[in-house]
């Protein structure tokens, strides 16, 4: 177990120095100066250029550069923000919990219908409610996100007046943040309604950001549980009497999770992509609409930091997932 | 008398497999008409799409109160004829699904295929580099791409086919790994077939099924991502009458106007979904390991 352990681990290390790179490259390939868009529209003296240059590194040589890059990265120092000027580390932990907080209501929402959808629809594969259910996940995986957003706005906030459209807790509210996730600090805080608002804000873009991984669950829980059922030591289960109920949840659907756990941790990188969409058209203060931002704002630094940590939450994710995948089935760590 | 057995041609072997899938034929016909719309938009098309019609904005669908059948799907904000610009839109979107598939598969394969016959130290470099792309989410990463090269749809179409194109190479080198050790690609070997002549006439054609839907995949999925993008801003600018940029000049009359909104969003999702179910299809007749699941 430990060696497998840490041949996951050894893939990692390189992965992550070449995510490294390329996000520090980034920067460098960039349309326009960074230090000319800092400056803005004034412009700025010869000599200020080259101060500047110097207090940002730029006129160095590039392998010098990337070297500083690396370790200022190893010690969680990503520079500052063009636009705010505070460190971008700080920021991207400011805003993670609102996008966590999304992701994990998004993927309850997927894996609280998608594994009971899939494991009905193979216990009762090519009937009625096998063929809907599947045809339903099949337009689910083909939605694109950003319309189903406008459309659950027009029916549920404009028509039917339901839920809010954009952020994260009602106005009326106020406290401090004491864990960045607003369902528990609203809980804490003690308010009448908080708690309330605060989950009325959350259904929607859950709802949205959790659809593509529900129909992707559902259709995965559902093919896993069919191989699995026809198994010899289902028939076996069968035959010795045990109730439909014990076969299907007991025997069957946890080896049928084992490929569904796989598809859950992938499903991570997904949700961070779909975030940007979701928060943007929620005005959901999280990373996704910060990189947006900054894309458009051209804040070299936050883009950068921001797409590097990105990609490291989405590597450790993964490795648990192959980690948790070793642990849960012996053939494939013994290989 | 010598009585001969031939085999089925394997067009028509596949054929008989993909006709037994109906949500596949079904797909399939649905992708002939979008394909069909794209080509001939200009003859389809009521209007021209970026014609203004000053008199007639937010006109709403024809069978609707206040509607007109000079303009079916009702009119935008800017008085453009919605039907018309959807039609065209078809066609960014077919362009879009060609250019992207053809990009990242020939250079995805064309990897795929170095690394399958590379040597041990060869392969684990392009596929560290690969496993580098694929750590970012791939919205994200053609997101930042086409920030650098500037937005439009052509670096949209670029930004896309790069994320995508680690996907085949995996898909190549795991089939071509299968493939090398196998008896005919070591019998071609001894009868000294050049490596180029392995890797492209031998080895390749064998490699072909997953591969063909993994295409149709990501045909979807670059539909989805450009609309995605141009609804970000990021991709074809306006006044191109493509799906996804059209809904990000919609957004802001969700409340008043909900065929704006609504049409375009449709024409993207019965395309994806009809080239997922065909996806689906093309899987079940080319798979034989899957074909009776």
């Amino acid at each position: 177990m430990i060696k497998y352990f840490l041949s996951k681990l050894l893939t990692f290390v390189p992965t992550f120095f070449g995510v490294t790179l390329i996000s520090f490259a980034f920067i460098r390939v960039l349309p326009g100066d960074p230090i000319i868009v800092m400056a803005g529209e004034r412009g700025l003296s010869d000599e200020r250029y080259a101060e500047l240059s110097a207090e940002y590194g730029f006129d160095r040589p590039i392998l010098v550069q990337y070297w500083d890059y690396l370790t200022g990265v190893l010690q969680g120092d990503l520079g500052e923000s063009f636009v705010t000027k505070k460190p971008v580390w700080d920021e991207f932990f400011a805003l993670f919990p609102a996008t966590l907080e999304l992701a994990l209501c998004a993927m309850v929402f997927a894996v609280v219908l998608g594994l009971p959808a899939g494991v009905i629809a193979a216990v009762n594969r090519g009937k009625l409610f096998d063929r809907t259910l599947m045809s339903t996940a099949l337009v689910g995986y083909s939605m694109p996100i950003f319309w189903w957003a406008l459309l659950l706005i027009i029916v549920f906030s404009g028509n039917l007046g339901w839920t809010p459209v954009s952020g994260r807790i009602s106005l009326l509210y106020y406290f401090d943040t004491l864990t960045g996730f607003m369902l528990i600090d609203s809980l804490l805080s003690g308010q009448d309604g908080a708690f309330m608002s605060a989950v009325n804000h959350l259904v929607l873009p859950s709802i949205v950001l959790g659809t593509i991984p529900l129909a992707v669950i559902a259709r995965q829980t559902r093919s896993a549980m069919l191989e699995v059922l026809s198994e010899d030591y289902i028939r076996t289960a069968r035959a010795k009497g045990l109730a439909p109920v014990e076969v299907n949840g007991l025997h069957a659907l946890r080896n049928a999770l084992i490929p569904v756990i796989t598809v859950i941790g992938l499903s991570v990188g997904t949700l961070m992509g779909g975030a940007i969409l979701t928060e943007t058209i929620f005005s959901w203060p999280g990373i996704g609409k910060w990189m947006l931002d900054s894309i458009f704002r051209r804040d070299y630094p936050v883009v950068q930091g921001g797409l590097l940590l990105i990609a490291v939450f989405v590597m450790i994710v993964n490795l648990t997932v192959d980690v948790l995948y070793g642990f849960i089935n012996p053939k494939i760590r013994k290989r | 008398m010598e009585t001969t057995m031939e085999r089925p041609g394997r067009l028509r072997e596949f054929w008989y497999y993909f006709r037994e899938n109906r949500g596949a034929v079904i797909g399939l016909s649905v992708f002939v008409v979008f394909v069909l719309v794209a080509i001939f938009a200009d003859l389809l098309a009521p209007h021209d799409p970026t014609q203004q019609y000053r008199d007639h904005l937010l006109r709403p669908p024809a069978w609707s109160e206040g509607g007109d059948w000079s303009f079916p799907l009702g009119t935008d904000p800017l008085g453009r004829d919605l039907l018309s610009r959807l039609i065209h839109g078809a066609r960014y979107s077919a362009f879009v699904g060609v250019v992207v598939v053809t990009v990242a598969a020939s250079v995805g394969i064309l990897i795929g295929l170095l690394s399958g016959f590379a040597p041990r130290w060869g392969d684990t470099i392009i596929m560290r580099i690969m496993d580098i792309i694929l750590a970012f989410p791939s919205l994200l990463l053609a997101l930042v791409l086409v920030a650098i090269l500037g937005p439009s749809l052509t670096n949209a179409m670029i930004a896309i086919a790069i994320v995508q194109q680690p996907h085949y190479v995996r898909l190549t080198r795991a089939s071509v790994i299968n493939e090398r050790t196998r008896d005919y690609v070591t019998s071609a070997r001894v009868a000294g077939a050049g490596i180029w002549r392995l890797m492209f006439k031998t080895v390749l054609p064998n490699c072909l099924a997953p591969i063909i839907v993994q295409g149709a995949l990501s045909f979807s999925t670059a539909i989805l991502d450009a609309a995605a993008l141009g609804f970000l801003g990021m991709g074809a600018q306006p006044p191109t009458p493509e799906w996804g940029t059209m809904l990000a000049e919609a957004r802001e009359f969700i409340l008043r106007a909900w065929w704006v909104v609504t049409f375009p969003g449709i024409a993207i999702l019965i395309t994806v979904l009809a080239i997922n179910l065909m996806g689906d299809g093309l899987r079940d007749a080319l798979d034989p390991k899957l074909k009776r699941s």
